[in-house]
């Protein structure tokens, strides 16, 4: 055994690979529960693809063809509702670490200086997400599949000049039709997912080049024993392996409630016009997307004013990409002097907390039907939102910091 | 820190409750997929009075009559009208373009009815059927309005003169002591062979059956569902038990 390690040792550096990322990578000891959710985002991603790529065997990519052979695999393949579930809850799944990994980031300042392109690299994976997760629910070819992408194709109409035509190249036809929902499948089984994987590849190389942050946000390089390893940290393999393998457990077993108790999430994870096959000619009393895209839908709707002579719903797409494109640029938006909440001062504070409320209950207008108080209640939260980010460079500069501690508080 | 977290945590909770809104009342109905000779029921009647009309293309007789008992030559014998392998999917043999002529739309395949609109729905909907000779057929529902569906269990169920009281719930005067609203009709233009409690308790068969039809894995997926918990239960502890030996002596 350890002759053929040897053998490919000389070949591939297959050893150092392993010291480096996981046997002698060094990690702060004080990971909290926010920790957790990067090795959860893995897991879900596995499942997604192990799961995908058995769904695969027996969907068939076909406007005729689609909605009859999902309910082939839930009825017909053995095991087929388990692989479907597991899939669709899955990518809600995907969505709450995902979402609660970021703001792990956001409250212990991980993107700031020297982590910048870590966070750019999750950026993009949060982007090309989005992207899989929307084509991939055209695939089952319900109504809510077929109108929903009807609508989000709809929006880049609103582009001047170009968009009637971007619209139609991006459907390839004049309405979503069989030829769309081939090229998306094209796209969600083995474009994005291979994008995908190459970005995640990018986010922890980076991030294993510059080393973890921490709750407190200190630099645990600064502070090195006699062996040249940092005093606050410890190994990944074995301390963090056994310690996410918890977070593993916790987490199938709240996933596996969805998955065998409630696969449709209370509609939220799958709508039920879905059950119904897509009809271009019968659209649904109330389209709503998939809840992890809602606050961004929320904020498209909030925006009611024609300006420069440009339609709102264009305004609606700007303001609508504006809100991804802003969180690029974060790591230069804070000019805090310390990386964590915990040091931070009040304001930084309480404008976490309202930019969270806000994106949590944009998330719940972009899923209800729009009446003009909820019009009035998400342009404010949506002014909340980009308040967050403009005010940034400010609020970070001019209120007090605590001191921060030398060594980390466990 | 802790506070807030807690806070998004509950702020998120409402979100959750989220039902397909239903715009008329509905009367509550519980689907019961282990009650066999309810399902089995249900299947008898959906076989004569919805099928002739309606399909369930996505599910294969076998299936059913695996899941609800039935001896397949039974089945064939008794349930299988158009002459298809008890194997094949639960096709019929109406013309979908000539049937679009006959009712304004063609009768919309069944199976999956349950999770389109809901047990509440399909329960309440079966009852709602009263005289309108406004109507082509003569008939309106209370819970779909102007609906193209004729009232094909009317010899069961009797035709109903006024709107039928649905999602209303039955009171007793305090005054009187007399128990209002008990029926969901309280007029008949034509009396049917079922009495009121009769056709209610055969229409939950049938909505059972459709519920079953629409989810046929739920029991097994619930059964299998505690496996998997207790088995993940069980991996978090050894899981604990092995974080803790591995940590002890991190301070």
């Amino acid at each position: 055994m350890n002759k053929l390690l040897n053998w490919v040792d000389d070949r591939l550096p297959v050893v150092d690979a392993w010291n480096k990322h996981i046997g002698k990578y060094y990690a702060p000891k004080n990971f909290n529960v926010w920790y957790f959710f990067g090795s959860l985002a893995m897991l879900v991603l596995v499942n997604q693809l192990i799961t995908g790529i058995w769904l695969t065997m027996s969907y068939n990519p076909t406007a005729e063809g689609a909605f009859a052979s999902v309910e082939y695999i839930m009825r017909d393949v053995q095991w087929g509702w388990l692989l479907r579930y597991l899939h669709s809850s899955g990518a809600s799944a995907f969505f709450v670490v995902v979402y609660c990994h970021m703001f792990r980031g956001l409250m212990y300042g991980s993107y700031k200086k020297p982590r910048e392109l870590i966070w750019i690299f999750g950026m993009l994976i949060y982007l090309i997400l989005m992207a899989e997760a929307f084509m991939g629910y055209l695939l089952p070819w319900g109504q809510m599949s077929y109108w929903g992408a009807q609508v989000i194709v709809n929006l880049f109409g609103a582009i001047p000049v170009i968009g009637d035509d971007l619209s139609l190249w991006i459907r390839g036809d004049y309405l979503i039709s069989g030829i769309t929902l081939n090229r998306f499948f094209a796209l969600h089984v083995v474009a994005l997912p291979i994008v995908l994987l190459g970005l995640v590849v990018l986010h922890i190389l980076a991030l294993h080049e510059v080393g973890s942050n921490n709750p407190d946000g200190i630099d645990i390089k600064k502070n090195k024993d006699e062996n040249g390893n940092p005093k606050d940290g410890i190994p990944f393999h074995p301390y963090y392996t056994v310690h996410d393998l918890m977070g593993v457990g916790v987490f199938f077993f709240i996933f596996f409630i969805v998955v065998f108790f409630f696969p449709e999430g209370g509609g939220l994870f799958i709508e039920a016009p879905n059950f119904e096959p897509a009809n271009p000619l019968k659209t649904p009393d109330h389209i709503a997307p998939v809840w992890y895209f809602t606050p961004f839908y929320a904020m498209l709707r909030a925006v009611t004013v024609d300006l420069f002579g440009l339609d709102a719903k264009f305004w609606g797409v700007v303001v609508m990409g504006g809100a991804i494109a802003i969180l690029f640029v974060l790591p230069w938006l804070d000019k805090s002097p310390v990386r964590s909440m915990r040091y931070k001062g009040p304001i930084s504070k309480a404008a976490l907390t309202i930019f969270v409320i806000s994106f949590v209950v944009l998330g719940y207008l972009g899923i209800v039907p729009a009446t003009e108080t909820r019009t009035t209640v998400a342009q404010i939260l949506t002014t909340f939102y980009f308040l967050y980010f403009i005010l940034m460079p400010f609020y970070t500069r001019m209120e007090k910091t605590k001191p921060v501690p030398e060594r980390v508080t466990g | 820190m802790k506070k807030l977290i807690i806070g998004l945590f509950i702020s998120v909770l409402p979100a959750l409750t989220l039902a397909a809104g239903a715009s008329v009342p509905l009367d509550n109905m519980e689907p019961d997929h282990a009650n066999k000779a309810s399902l089995q029921r249900g299947a008898a009647l959906f076989t004569n009075y919805c099928m002739g009309c309606h399909s369930m293309e996505y599910a294969r007789y076998k299936r059913v009559s695996d899941d609800l008992g039935i001896p397949a030559d039974l089945y064939e014998e008794n349930l299988i009208f158009t002459g298809a392998k008890i194997g094949e999917l639960m096709k019929n043999s109406m013309n979908k373009d000539m049937a679009a002529d006959w009712f304004g739309a063609p009768p919309p395949d069944l199976t999956l009815e349950s999770r389109l609109r809901g047990e509440d729905w399909i329960y309440s909907y079966l009852r709602g059927f009263y005289k309108d000779e406004s109507r082509p057929l003569g008939v309106n529902n209370v819970v779909f309005e102007n609906v193209g569906m004729p009232h094909v269990m009317a010899d069961l169920q009797g035709l109903c003169a006024v709107e039928p009281r649905i999602g209303v719930d039955a009171s007793v005067d305090p005054l009187s002591g007399d128990v209002r609203n008990g029926e969901v009709c309280p007029e008949w233009e034509t009396e049917g062979s079922m009495s009121s409690q009769e056709f209610n308790s055969a229409m939950y068969d049938l909505t059972n059956f459709m519920s079953y039809m629409g989810d046929p894995v739920k029991l097994e997926r619930e059964r299998l569902g505690m496996f998997a918990l207790i088995f993940v239960a069980i991996f978090f502890i050894f899981a604990y038990l092995l974080n803790r030996e591995y940590w002890k002596d991190i301070h």
